[in-house]
């Protein structure tokens, strides 16, 4: 009687229903690609190549193989027991020589420098005396710098010509290469970056919490009061939203150094001596206060789109069927705000991880994140490799604790707003 | 006289259960402002005897719900008190009251089971697990909704919310329980079902209830007593029959089914009947109810199936007969809608069986209509 389930639908003229379909909504599709392609150019451009941009620096090890290539070549099918022959030396002569006249020297010698410290100062200084130099290189440049007589010295190189490397990356979680290609740790004066990473991933933490705890009661007053005063109240939360980062940061300096505001107040009452001033500033304390203030709207306006959303009447009901208070609230109204919690405790943790100017500001010494030291390597040190290394960690913390995040309490039940 | 003393302990017990029978929730002179500035609630008086069906039904803004949530804790009188089992319960909290409540948009948790909804009224109340588990079951029964206990209330119908609401409100024993309009969100013929499904329930556990409402049919057909409301005030507490057919003013009269107004002046008394006459010159005879004194103002009040057209062969009995045009037919199938034009009101409704000798009404037409004085009800102006 009717077609067989089994044969495709078609329409009238016989087109299959599924291309009919998708002609018909061909048109509005282009639409809306072009409606929002401005923007999707944008943030290919400003935001997904600087990551991949960042993540290949993190790996890139041109400089050996571009600047030594002779050597390099030279190196290859060396025993790696004894020096090497003369066609190595003469072959790192040539290229020091053609990088000293091409005056591009630098990059190499920092690179070698980040592995072995000395070998800036090896090489400028074989590259300035090879001038002077005759054939047979071998015992003439071991006796211009006797580096070159370190059978490491060779290691290092033929190790470093390997276009790609993790050394940035072991150097970001304080761990080095031996010549031999072992993984031990960084001589203890040189670890810094575990500590920092720890740091920054417990006073996150810290500061996540207490814009939880200062912020659930703020947003539970916003949700619930007349309308006329949560405006208010609104208002007053997202003042700082509309403050400059930079003056509510060097605010918290004037209230919390040990001349400041507080200290100050704190000395003509008598809670404490004038000479045994809190330290609140330039370490751990100032920047969690700092942070927490700062960070506090990111806290709320979750909550508080949330909460609103819940009606007064769980609340009532669950009273009426006889239930205290506390335990109301336990059991019907916090359960029911845990994606506000949710959103906002990753969004502002995400956010404290990778922030930079308050601890910078307020941080001193003890109080300082990961990223100032990032900063620190992109400007100062100019191991642009370390910090992208540094960096793609803590991109890839950021992204472990959103899909944990994601496991547990799921996207797509959170709110922001 | 030990006996007779025992016999004493007997009658006042007797007594006191009975007062607690008859004054099961009192409210006393009750009022309520939220503003300091308005009542919203004057004066209202109620006595609720114990399994009784009583409906708070009135216009939105009118006090009713705001009595409700006085009554459940939730809000506190200004003044006056209300009583539960003869104690004053004013200053007791919600949670202490043991009032089950069913809300308008059921307030079923969402992040619980069906189970675990009911089951929260007995866990705070500290009850054993297999205790639980049997009172649930028993409340599912009840609202037949045996295989519904894992589901979220977001996986149920408007109509199975309604009936879960309903089971919470009821699974931890209350002998009271309010409900504010809680079938506003069904639609009609679930409504209904859900009318007849409350009534039942409430026969079947004797609890007294406090349904709030501002819908007519329904507290028509499912009260024993309706205090309609209006502007702070009860206008009229009765019958479901009583406020239809013997409305005490004009309000309870407009607002509780359809109804015919004419308006005059009482011109005479005679005997347990008034004479009045209308703003359009008319005189008609009616029984007083509310009508002051002669001279007076009144708002005559007329149901619309208590007026016949005289040519049906009733008009004898008809001490008011008047002659009309007829304006609009409607055909409702069951009956018909007249609406014609007669002592200077063109808004003139009758409602007239689909019978044979009706059938024949055309707009344009006159007729003779009339109406009994004593379902002419002359009320205040």
């Amino acid at each position: 009687m009717s077609d067989s389930p089994a044969s495709p639908l078609t329409t009238a003229d016989g087109v299959p229903l599924k291309v009919s379909l998708r002609r018909a909504v061909r048109r509005s599709k282009i639409k809306a690609f072009l409606l929002v392609s401005p923007l999707l150019l944008f943030l290919v451009v400003a935001f997904v190549m600087p990551i991949f941009e960042m993540l290949w620096r993190s790996v890139d090890n041109p400089e050996v193989s571009t600047h030594l290539s002779r050597t390099v070549e030279a190196l290859e099918g060396w025993d790696r027991e004894s020096l090497p022959g003369e066609e190595v030396f003469a072959a790192l002569a040539e290229d020091l020589r053609e990088g000293q006249q091409a005056r591009n020297l630098g990059l190499l010698s920092s690179r070698l420098n980040y592995e072995k410290s000395g070998m800036r100062s090896t090489i400028t200084r074989t590259a300035r005396g090879l001038g002077t130099l005759e054939p047979p290189y071998r015992e003439a440049l071991i006796e211009l710098n006797d580096t070159w007589g370190e059978l490491d010295t060779w290691k290092l190189i033929q190790r470093e010509a390997s276009p790609l490397t993790i050394s940035y990356y072991l150097a970001a979680v304080d761990r080095q290469l031996t010549p031999d290609g072992e993984i031990v740790r960084a001589p203890e004066s040189q670890r810094l970056h575990v500590t920092l990473f720890w740091r920054t991933l417990w006073m996150s933490l810290v500061i996540t919490v207490l814009t939880l705890l200062l912020g659930y009661p703020v947003a539970f007053l916003l949700a619930s009061l007349p309308l006329r005063y949560s405006n208010l109240l609104m208002i007053l939360v997202l003042l700082p939203f509309w403050t400059s980062l930079l003056v509510r940061t060097t605010t918290w300096i004037a209230i919390l150094q040990s001349q400041g505001v507080l200290n100050d107040l704190m000395v003509a009452v008598g809670v404490i001596a004038d000479e045994a001033r809190w330290q609140m500033i330039h370490n751990k304390t100032g920047t969690i206060i700092a942070m927490t203030h700062i960070l506090l709207p990111f806290m709320i306006l979750p909550l508080y789109s949330v909460m609103k959303t819940i009606p007064p009447s769980y609340m009532r009901a669950a009273r009426s069927l006889g239930g205290r208070p506390f335990l109301c609230f336990r059991r019907v109204y916090f359960p029911l705000t845990i994606p506000g919690i949710a959103a906002g405790g990753i969004l502002v943790f995400i956010l404290s991880i990778g922030y930079y100017i308050t601890p910078a500001l307020v941080g001193g010494q003890s109080g300082r994140f990961i990223t100032n030291y990032i900063a620190y390597h992109m400007q100062t040190s100019l191991n642009w490799g370390l910090a992208a290394a540094i960096a793609s960690i803590l991109l890839f913390v950021v992204v472990v604790f959103y899909l944990v995040f994601n496991r547990l309490i799921g996207v797509d039940k959170v709110k922001l707003g | 006289m030990n006996e007779s003393l025992q016999q004493e302990r007997n009658d006042s017990a007797s007594e006191t259960s009975h007062a607690a029978e008859a004054h099961f929730v009192r409210f006393i002179n009750v009022q309520k402002s939220y503003d300091g500035v308005e009542l919203v609630v004057k004066g209202f008086d109620l006595d609720i005897h114990k399994g009784e069906f009583v409906t708070l039904l009135g216009p939105s803004g009118s006090g009713k719900t705001t009595c409700l949530m006085m009554m459940a804790g939730f809000e506190t009188p200004t003044h006056g008190q209300i009583l539960l089992k003869g104690e004053p319960i004013n200053d007791l909290p919600p949670h202490k009251r043991g009032i089950g409540m069913v809300f308008q948009n059921y307030a079923l948790f969402p992040h619980m089971s069906v189970a675990e909804n009911l089951a929260f009224p007995l866990e705070v109340r500290r009850l054993s697990k297999a205790e639980i588990k049997r009172k649930v079951a028993r409340a599912l029964a009840m609202v037949r909704l045996e295989n519904f206990g894992d589901r979220r209330p977001a996986q149920l119908s408007g109509g199975q919310q309604q009936r879960v609401a309903l089971a919470r409100a009821l699974v931890f024993e209350p002998e009271l329980v309010l409900m504010d309009e809680p079938l506003g969100a069904l639609d009609k013929n679930l409504r209904e079902e859900m009318q007849y499904e409350i009534k039942r329930i409430h026969a079947e556990l004797g609890v007294s209830m406090i349904y709030v409402t501002h819908d007519q049919t329904e507290a028509l057909t499912m009260s024993d007593r309706i205090a309609v409301f209006n502007d702070g005030v009860v206008q009229q507490l009765a019958a479901p029959e009583t406020l239809y057919e013997a409305p005490e003013n004009a309000f309870v009269a407009n607002f509780i089914g359809e109804n015919n107004r004419l308006y005059g002046e009482v011109t005479e008394m005679i005997g347990d009947k008034c004479q009045v006459r209308l703003d359009s010159g008319e005189t008609v005879l009616a029984k007083p109810v509310a009508a002051g004194g002669i001279g007076a103002r009144t708002t005559l009040s007329l149901r619309p199936e208590r007026v016949d057209i005289a040519a049906s062969g009733a008009e004898a009995s008809f001490d008011n007969r008047f002659r009309a045009e007829v304006r609009e037919v409607i055909y409702l199938g069951d009956h018909l809608r007249t609406r014609v034009s007669v002592c200077g009101t063109d808004e003139f409704i009758l409602k007239t069986p689909n019978a044979k000798h009706y059938a024949s009404l055309r707009p344009g037409q006159s007729v003779d209509i009339g109406w009994s004085s004593s379902d002419c009800r002359a009320l205040d102006a």
